[in-house]
């Protein structure tokens, strides 16, 4: 298992050697935004608004991590399910999105985008909210601060762990991996 | 007549509204460790003691495990010998519940109406459910229940011709929809019979049982140990990504039911499994 060192932002050269199942460890600037960001991005393109940090080779993180403790850069800042910015992330890929951090499967619209934009979809262990938070050094929100724990942030990151999901040849790791250790094939019952 | 009093039951659900998000579950840890060792996908041996690092920072930071510190369910047995000072136990836990979450910088995912989506500030109201059982005891199971599991969740009404293969099935399907999404390896509460209400809200109940415990029932203990194996047969592995532990408990539930139906709820529950007791 490789695991690949990149900094932001993110071009079609360092994402060509990044392969499903790979760990890669993130340096740089990352963005914050889950549901009530996305509906605002939207809403902010519809409005012919500039966005507020500059999307082009960016990565998105899906996060809305637990209140700062006093004394810390950021508290609990895991992935949340990625599957439900689903709808909105074309429109943010057309823009030069190229990557994203989340955690589990993405639409096959999703997928077949990241391929022809040669994107990339990163996973960040769900659940692991402590250890990730230790690889974000400053942390600072930049807009929506209504949303709370759902405002955009700019992260600045260092060696932030994670695991290509799809990679940009469209390759899946939750099709691939799945799929060699699934036994049940060999197995008889009806159902 | 015992007493007990509405400010010593916000104390101990605030003091455990913390110490659940931050701490893990001794038996979790212990399955696991275990899990590791079985594990032959050298990604998934990695994501797992990912995990068991992630809870010794928690605890050495004072953080929580994860930032979805959930929303709260209480299981409430009340004896109905006690009396209860001060105010009524469902003021007290939704107190407690407030004062924790905004003392231990615990996350508020909570919005009031579930269309307008305002936020309520305090990650209140819990969901409460009350038992009224014998004696002068008050006992309270505190979850923090994460939604990328609960998301993935599903209740079916079966036929009764569709029997136990089917029950298994619907749960497999379930298990197998849910992917990645839900945070494996998972604990899988099932609510089989009652009404559609009433299998949901056990599946749950299933989802607070010690890991450790095994079901009373040899039947439904059989069928609790079939599962397990059943679903890590499916391959899925931690977070999604293959391997042999999808599942580290499956715990089943049962309510009597009517002679037309055959409800299924699977309440599935992420790794984080984090549910407390108090008892006063």
């Amino acid at each position: 298992m490789n695991t690949i060192r990149i900094t932001t932002p993110l071009n079609e050269k360092k994402i060509s050697n990044l392969k499903a199942g790979d760990r890669v460890l993130i340096s740089g600037d990352v963005y914050t935004a889950r549901d009530a960001a996305h509906i605002k991005l939207r809403e902010m393109l519809k409005d012919n608004v500039n966005l507020p940090f500059n999307i082009e080779g960016a990565i998105l993180y899906y996060v809305g991590p637990t209140p700062t403790p006093p004394g810390k850069i950021i508290g609990s800042a895991g992935p949340t399910t990625s599957t439900r910015m689903d709808d909105l992330t074309p429109l943010l890929m057309n823009l030069g999105l190229l990557g994203m951090i989340g955690k589990g499967d993405r639409s096959d619209k999703v997928v077949d985008l990241i391929k022809k934009k040669g994107a990339v979809y990163f996973a960040a262990i769900g659940g692991a909210g402590a250890l990730i938070s230790k690889s974000i050094i400053e942390s600072q929100i930049i807009v929506f601060p209504e949303l709370g724990t759902e405002a955009i942030r700019w992260l600045k990151v260092k060696d932030f762990p994670v695991i290509v999901a799809i990679d940009s040849q469209g390759v899946n790791l939750y099709k691939t991996g799945p799929a060699n250790y699934n036994t049940k094939k060999s197995h008889k019952p009806s159902y | 007549m015992k007493k007990v009093y509405y400010e010593e039951i916000v104390k101990r659900v605030k003091d455990k509204s913390i110490e659940m998000n931050i701490n893990m579950d001794k038996e979790l840890k212990t399955l696991l460790e275990r899990s590791i060792k079985e594990e032959d996908s050298s990604l998934a041996k990695e994501i797992m003691k990912d995990i068991l690092l992630n809870q010794e920072i928690a605890q050495k930071e004072g953080i929580p495990l994860c930032q979805d510190t959930g929303i709260v369910v209480a299981f409430v047995n009340i004896g109905q010998d006690l009396t209860v000072y001060g105010g009524n136990v469902t003021d007290a836990i939704n107190e407690g519940v407030s004062r924790g979450y905004k003392e231990g910088y615990l996350r508020k995912s909570i919005v009031e109406c579930p269309l307008r989506r305002k936020n309520t500030k305090d990650n209140t109201p819990a969901i409460i459910y009350y038992d009224i059982v014998e004696g002068e005891q008050l006992s309270i199971t505190l979850a923090a229940k994460g939604f990328g599991s609960e998301n993935m969740s599903a209740v079916k009404m079966l036929k009764p011709s569709e029997g136990i293969e089917g029950v298994k099935k619907f749960i497999l399907e379930t298990i197998k929809n849910a992917g990645g999404n839900c945070c494996p390896p998972i604990v899988v509460g099932v609510g089989i019979g009652g009404t559609f209400d009433k299998a949901a809200q056990i599946s749950k109940k299933a989802l607070v049982r010690d890991l450790s415990d095994k079901n009373k029932d040899p039947y439904l203990r059989e069928l609790e140990e079939e599962l397990i194996q059943e679903i890590n047969r499916l391959g899925i592995g931690p977070q999604g990504f293959g391997g042999k532990t999808t599942a580290l408990a499956v715990k089943i539930e049962t309510h009597p039911t009517h002679i037309a139906g055959l409800p299924v709820a699977v309440n599935i529950n992420c790794h984080a499994s984090r549910h407390v007791k108090i008892i006063l």
